[in-house]
């Protein structure tokens, strides 16, 4: 083995990958198969980098080599940088000697494109192949499914690895087509068409052989750039949802786009990182598919952005104050889950523990409510509770004068200063 | 006050509470430890642990919990967390006073430092299958040491035998000085005398060949996915508190 060349390599293409911010290692159950190597049943995040981000899959492209031009990677044909690829054996000897040193949960290969669609993918299918039937490797594996690869492919990736994504880079179809002139958002919804369909009558198949053999059993993902062009968060959030909804994703992962490339159609180079926004978009995420909350109710016509300074839960709730106060001793669930403040779990145990006695605030706070914020919204067993009549925008103030948010402190700083 | 001292085992717990129920002891201290050396406390009651006594009330907690919430009970006291000991027997009276399951009764305090404790240390249980870092030695063994805020490497093996069906590998607690051994068909816990074997060059001399090359790939790939314009060293920390790192192959 050279060292110094798969070092080399090594760190060409796992920088080039980094951009890619899907990093799940859940929602597979694959076993461990006849004594062989690993399993891949939990999400375990290894490390974190220094960005707080975490490691849970070696994630590298197979080359940076690419045919496509588009303006928002680092791997455009006309960057100069340097290029490299990998044999398909040294990604397995990587993912094989990574794996059983506990650095990592498995592989999450994807690749620049050389030549054409069906090459490309053709060779990210061989890897996978290899780990599972020469190597009895179980970990887990994310195939990027590359738009344009011919079916016969895309369902061979389906039976070794157990998540596959395409990337829609952008939220709308005019910003692909502004950035990425070479891509067609066709070509990207065709793969998840044709997933979801195979994976749908897998699943049918599954209730009727009990032997039929898994297919991308962590299902699809996918990812959009936020930030590079002028989207508002409600396109963002309206497109997620629209595949959330027709496409059975299991996640949207939102980048928020660093700047790596001068170009005229992209922010100049130093913009900063949209961490706030990408943050909210998460939290947004997250109510729409764990919180009951329609894409609607979080941004619509009248609000198309989210709120920066305050997380879009507490944002509904001063927009909808007619719904408040809730009695938390009685509410459904359903209705508790809405209330800034409170998180699942701590609804969860605010249901079951209310049929032992009702709850004051001491037993809320215990439970894990962030009483400084659900304290507005809600009332207990207490005779102590908010009777002043106030406005959505009295609330957002008071909450985030008492904010310790490092967002807030941020924006304090820079005020300082004049 | 009476105070009971009792060995620290599950079953010396479960006969402390049959003699506090049986001379109608209240209120009470447990302590863990040897009972001599607590002469300087007044009325300090020995506790020896009976198997017999033990096993009635583990067959009364069944009755009044689920069998989920008599692990839970279990883990939470396995872990060592020092001072608990009380919490665990309030759990443990709560569950035998009332009528009903109080497994979710989450206003009550037991119940509620109860949920706390196990949440602890399911997060160290985490962070251990995370954490572990193995190391390759010439005989084909992958080997870690682990210095876990609880005690929780009982509750690896699981986990890691599940894993890592078809290499030999042992985890060692180095701060509890134990350690589990997986030989290809099954786990041990053993104990190893370090004084011997703890001279560096002997613990370089003793790895795989190609050990050194992979933990340096390793480190170039973990610099190489950091970005570095979001950098975030705040979050970074909380997520691998610096405790962790003089394990972690990419922090050394």
């Amino acid at each position: 083995m050279n060292v110094d060349r798969i070092t080399e390599k090594l760190n060409i293409l796992a920088d080039a990958a980094k951009y890619d911010v899907s990093c799940a290692s859940s929602g597979s159950n694959r076993k461990n198969k006849d004594k062989g190597l690993g399993n891949a049943s939990n999400g375990i995040c290894h490390s974190y980098t220094e960005d707080g981000r975490c490691v849970s899959l070696l994630k590298i492209l197979l080359t940076n080599h690419c045919i496509f031009d588009c303006a928002y990677c680092v791997s455009r044909k006309n960057n100069d940088i340097k290029r490299a690829a990998f044999t398909v054996q040294e990604v397995v000897d990587l993912t094989i000697n990574f794996y059983r040193r506990n650095y990592i949960e498995g592989l999450f290969l994807s690749s620049g494109i050389f030549k054409d669609a069906d090459y490309t993918m053709e060779r990210l299918v061989r890897v996978a192949k290899k780990l599972r039937t020469e190597h009895n490797f179980n970990g887990y594996i994310h195939l990027k499914s590359i738009p344009g690869a011919s079916e016969e492919l895309m369902r061979e990736a389906g039976l070794y690895a157990d998540r596959l994504s395409v990337n829609l880079e952008m939220p709308t179809e005019a910003g692909l087509k502004l950035l990425a002139p070479d891509k067609n958002r066709q070509d990207m919804i065709d793969p998840m068409q044709f997933l979801k369909k195979e994976i749908i009558q897998n699943t049918e198949e599954k209730k009727l052989f009990k032997n039929t053999p898994m297919f991308a059993p962590a299902g699809q993902s996918t990812q959009m750039i936020v930030g590079a062009t002028r989207e508002s968060d409600q396109q963002v959030l309206q497109s997620a949802n629209y595949f959330y909804k027709n496409f059975n994703l299991k996640r949207v992962y939102y980048s928020g786009y660093v700047p790596v490339l001068a170009d005229q159609r992209l922010p100049a180079l130093n913009t900063a990182v949209p961490l706030v926004r990408e943050n909210r978009l998460y939290q947004a995420d997250w109510l729409m598919r764990f919180y009951g909350f329609h894409v609607n109710e979080i941004v619509n016509n009248q609000n198309p952005l989210l709120d920066l300074d305050i997380d879009p839960k507490l944002s509904w709730a001063i927009r909808n104050m007619q719904v408040f106060p809730i009695d938390i001793n009685r509410a459904d669930l359903q209705l508790i889950l809405r209330v800034p403040g409170i998180g699942l779990l701590s609804a969860q145990k605010i249901v079951a523990a209310r049929k032992f006695a009702g709850l004051g605030w001491e037993q809320l706070k215990k439970i894990g409510v962030a009483i400084n914020r659900a304290k507005y919204f809600i009332t207990c067993k207490s005779n102590e509770f908010e009777r002043r009549d106030l406005t959505g925008q009295n609330i957002k103030q008071f909450i985030m004068a008492q904010s310790q948010s490092k967002y807030i402190k941020n924006t304090q700083t820079q005020l300082n200063l004049f | 006050m009476h105070t009971l001292v009792y060995d620290g085992t599950f079953e010396g717990l479960l006969t402390a509470v049959f003699e506090i129920y049986e001379r109608k002891l209240y209120p009470v201290k447990l302590l863990k430890g040897e009972w001599r050396n607590s002469a300087l406390f007044e009325e300090v009651i020995p506790v020896v642990t009976d198997e017999t006594r033990a096993g009635r009330v583990l067959k009364g907690l069944r009755k009044k919990l689920s069998a989920a919430g008599v692990q839970r009970l279990y883990i939470s006291h396995m872990a060592e967390i020092a001072g608990e000991d009380c919490n665990v027997l309030g759990f443990i009276r709560h569950a035998f006073d009332s009528e009903q399951n109080i497994e979710e009764d989450y206003a009550n305090r037991y119940v509620m430092r109860l949920s706390e404790i196990l949440k602890m240390v399911r997060r160290e249980k985490h962070r251990m299958e995370a954490f572990v870092r193995f190391q390759k030695l010439n005989d084909g063994t992958f080997y870690a040491a682990i210095e876990p805020d609880f005690n929780v490497l009982p509750l690896l093996i699981k986990h890691f035998k599940s894993r890592y069906a078809d290499q030999k590998w042992m985890i060692y607690d180095i701060k509890r000085n134990y350690g589990l051994y997986y030989d290809l068909h099954d786990t041990q816990f053993i104990e190893m005398n370090f004084d011997e074997l703890n001279r560096p060059a002997d613990v370089i001399a003793a790895y795989s060949e190609d050990e050194g090359i992979y933990q340096n790939l390793w480190k170039n790939y973990f610099n190489s996915v950091n970005i570095v314009s979001r950098k975030n060293t705040k979050l970074h920390v909380r997520h691998i508190p610096k405790r962790y790192w003089r394990h972690l192959t990419e922090k050394i």
